[in-house]
């Protein structure tokens, strides 16, 4: 009997002071892809939201904000499940979530089904995600596919005088957004786009794509990320290929700059746009780029952060700025802490963000062309800065609207 | 041979013509409306050749895998992890000492090794009870899985092409006629060609070793009935040792293959543990020709189903799996 009242005693303080702890914390589920084809951009991505971590700090107010991860393989249902297991099992009340373009659209759709949670997109970037029906509750820092290809199919016609280009993709949201942002640039200064390959998500043989790749063309644009570039190049390089090359934004970037082996040579001289690039002066990104590089050995992280840290960095950043504003209340459904959210101007590393009505960031883009820098190592070098770009692309919204959504054949090759 | 074109003549015609027709549409130059139907040759070619290719790496992974079943009624679903645990050793003895065939020689026996370990400490203990070790395997692919992520980390490797080996070599097979009247011919890599070289050797080696040699027989004694032959005084248990001993060898030996001419990271090892279930499945459970032609037939279909009905690529390998099962589910070279 004595036992048994003690036991109680023990178990129901033991619950109190649970109680207490859990007033004092906010809880944040962050969801990477920490498996399949987009290992490393997922890996990348979490030192990005470490590097925001190191830098901020996790105290908001006399609240400590307290984060579980959950990883996904970049498909769209494991984003979800992701996602729900830590609403659902890990009590989270705001998500950095997800990495990759479906997953950014299921998750989108899903936080409608619990308005009274805030759900901070973490790096994907198709267009549909905030562009389409969008949710109240979701806020994405980071620009889309689209907007990080802005100033590069100009680039190419004017300056390289590419004329003809063909494209070989990923066939996924992200990059159908990607490609739209490409060739709506690119057809409108004049220029001519062939062919559209798509391959599936995670293909390993290339050969027979590489040996269907036209050879009247100037340039061939690689939208591919992760492995699927990795052996892409690989298997570019065994056949022999020595076409221009032009990048998507997770083409060109450390992510596959520094993969291991040789195949990533034939990137050097590659004409590509993202939301950042590696060599930028600005001092903001240079302190970003030596924080990450403090942050972990050099044999854990790239030699220079990949654009999944620095929108994990971004997004991180955005989540706790807004919630340190509102002192980490998050009473009545988090309205204060939302509309904080969409207010927030963000100093971030690659340039100002802020949202638009959609909760869209409109943001800084970068033409880059890839360098070696004589040891071997191979970096982003800047070549055009574009500012205030929009998620309409400078269109007007109607003109915009008429061109439809990204996919395997929109937009078509002409100047709206 | 000639009892097939005896009992079904229709069939025996259909098949010579195909014969006939896909040796047209290698050797010949192609007329201009073809062309314009179905695309250029050289794309065709590469990816015949491509799926042949592809063939040869499906057939290393799943032969081991069907030569364990064959002998041990035992589906070894951590057949994946072996193979990828193969193409982890064969990049860090490339990378260390810059040797590719030493790579597979090391990554051979490490699998093997640790085959052997599988069989003498999880898979003896489980004899006959097929539904047990099917799932203390997937078991351990996991946790296989987990340990070679926590090694080797979520990255991609690629094991250096050997310098001899990078680029194209010129075939002696046409694929164009300039207008200048200068015959055009088809470029194709090197390594893929001698990867499929390596992979015919062994597959005949292996067949060779299975019916002309003392052991072979008795591991097909073994397929055939187990308990007879451990009757009859063989030691069985290192018959089998040495079979899931050379089965593992070979799963590594693909992974080095694989990590050549594709690349390793976590996931593969479900990739190709899904790719040799198709392939031994589609050719039949258990028989090595069977393997050989599973994995040409995979390929294939997966290669030029990529070039010509590139969004259904995916979908072409289950199809022809489905097919196979619906009209003669015990694989197209299954013994009765």
């Amino acid at each position: 009997m004595l036992k048994g009242s003690l036991g109680l005693i023990a178990l129901s303080s033991l619950l109190l002071s649970g109680t207490a702890f859990a007033q004092e914390k906010i809880k944040v589920g962050v969801t990477a892809t920490l498996e399949g084809t987009y290992t490393v951009l997922g890996e990348d991505g979490i030192r990005g939201f470490q590097t925001a971590l190191n830098v901020l700090g996790k105290k908001v107010g006399d609240k400590e904000l307290e984060f579980v991860i959950a990883s996904t393989d970049a498909t769209p249902d494991s984003a979800v499940r992701a996602v729900r297991k830590l609403i659902e099992q890990d009590k989270v009340q705001i998500l950095l979530s997800p990495l990759s373009g479906d997953e950014g659209i299921a998750v989108k759709n899903f936080a409608k089904t619990h308005p009274e949670l805030t759900f901070v997109n973490a790096a994907s970037g198709a267009q549909e995600t905030t562009y389409v029906d969008p949710a109240p509750n979701f806020f994405r820092y980071n620009m889309d596919g689209a907007q990080w290809q802005v100033g590069l199919g100009k680039y190419a016609y004017d300056e390289k005088k590419y004329r003809k280009i063909a494209t070989v993709g990923e066939d996924y949201s992200f990059i159908y957004t990607q490609v739209f942002g490409l060739v709506l640039e690119f057809c409108g200064a004049g220029g001519q786009v062939t062919n559209r390959q798509w391959v599936p998500l995670g293909t390993k043989d290339f050969a027979s794509v590489i040996a269907a790749l036209p050879d009247d063309v100037d340039a061939i644009y690689l939208g591919l990320g992760g492995a699927d570039a990795v052996n892409f190049l690989n298997q570019y390089q065994q056949a022999g290929g020595k076409a221009h090359l032009m990048g998507g934004s997770i083409m060109i970037d450390q992510t596959i700059l520094s993969s291991k082996g040789n195949a990533k040579s034939a990137l050097v001289g590659t004409l590509a746009a993202s939301g950042q690039a590696d060599t930028w002066e600005n001092p903001s990104w240079q302190k970003f780029v030596k924080d990450y590089q403090d942050a972990f050995p050099p044999n854990k992280r790239f030699p220079s952060p990949s654009l999944l840290a620095t929108n994990y960095y971004g997004s991180t950043m955005a989540l706790i700025l807004a919630l340190r504003q509102v002192n980490g209340d998050l009473s009545n459904n988090q309205a204060k802490y939302k509309e904080a959210l969409a207010k927030i101007e963000l100093d971030a590393p690659n340039g100002k963000i802020k949202l638009d009505s959609n909760r869209q960031a409109i943001g800084t883009n970068f033409v880059t062309e890839v360098v070696d820098d004589g040891k071997g190592a191979l970096f982003s070098k800047v070549v055009k800065v574009i500012p205030n770009v929009n998620q309409t692309l400078g269109y007007d919204p109607a003109v915009f609207a008429k061109i439809g959504l990204p996919s395997r054949t929109v937009p078509e090759c002409k100047k709206y | 041979m000639t009892r097939f074109v005896e009992r079904h003549p229709a069939w025996a015609l259909i098949v010579i013509i195909a014969i006939a027709v896909m040796l047209w549409l290698i050797f010949a130059v192609w007329p201009p409306g073809l062309e314009e139907a179905i695309g250029r040759k050289r794309v065709f070619l590469n990816a015949l050749f491509n799926g042949i290719t592809l063939g040869g790496l499906y057939f290393l992974v799943a032969s081991g895998f069907t030569l364990i079943f064959g002998l041990m009624r035992n589906v070894n679903l951590a057949h994946g992890s072996l193979y990828l645990f193969g193409g982890y050793v064969g990049y860090a003895i490339s990378a260390s000492t810059g040797s590719w065939i030493l790579s597979f020689i090391v990554a051979f026996i490490l699998t093997a090794l640790v085959g052997v370990l599988l069989q003498v400490l999880v898979f003896r203990r489980m004899e006959g009870q097929d539904l047990r070790q099917t799932m203390v395997t997937i078991g351990l692919s996991i946790v296989f899985a987990d340990l070679m992520l926590w090694a080797c980390g979520g990255d991609f490797y690629q094991i250096q092409t050997p310098s001899w080996l990078i680029g194209p070599i010129e075939l002696p097979l046409l694929t164009a006629i300039k207008s200048s009247g200068e015959p055009v011919y088809l470029r194709y890599p090197l390594v893929r060609l001698v990867i499929l070289l390596a992979s015919v050797i062994i597959g005949v080696a292996m067949w060779l070793a299975l019916n002309r040699t003392r052991i072979g027989m008795i591991i097909r004694a073994g397929v055939d009935d187990r308990d007879i032959l451990a009757a009859t005084g063989v030691r069985i248990q290192i018959v089998f040792v040495l079979v899931f001993a050379l089965g593992a060898g070979l799963a590594g030996i693909a992974g080095v293959v694989g990590g050549t001419f594709q690349s390793l990271s976590p996931g593969e090892d479900i990739r190709f543990l899904l790719a040799s279930l198709v392939v031994v499945i589609v050719g039949g459970m258990g028989s090595i020709p069977g393997a050989a032609l599973g994995a040409l037939i995979i390929g294939l279909a997966e290669q030029l189903g990529s070039v010509y009905i590139p969004t259904y690529a995916i979908v072409v390998t289950f199809l022809i799996m489905v097919l196979v099962l619906a009209v003669r589910p015990q694989g197209l070279l299954a013994r009765r």
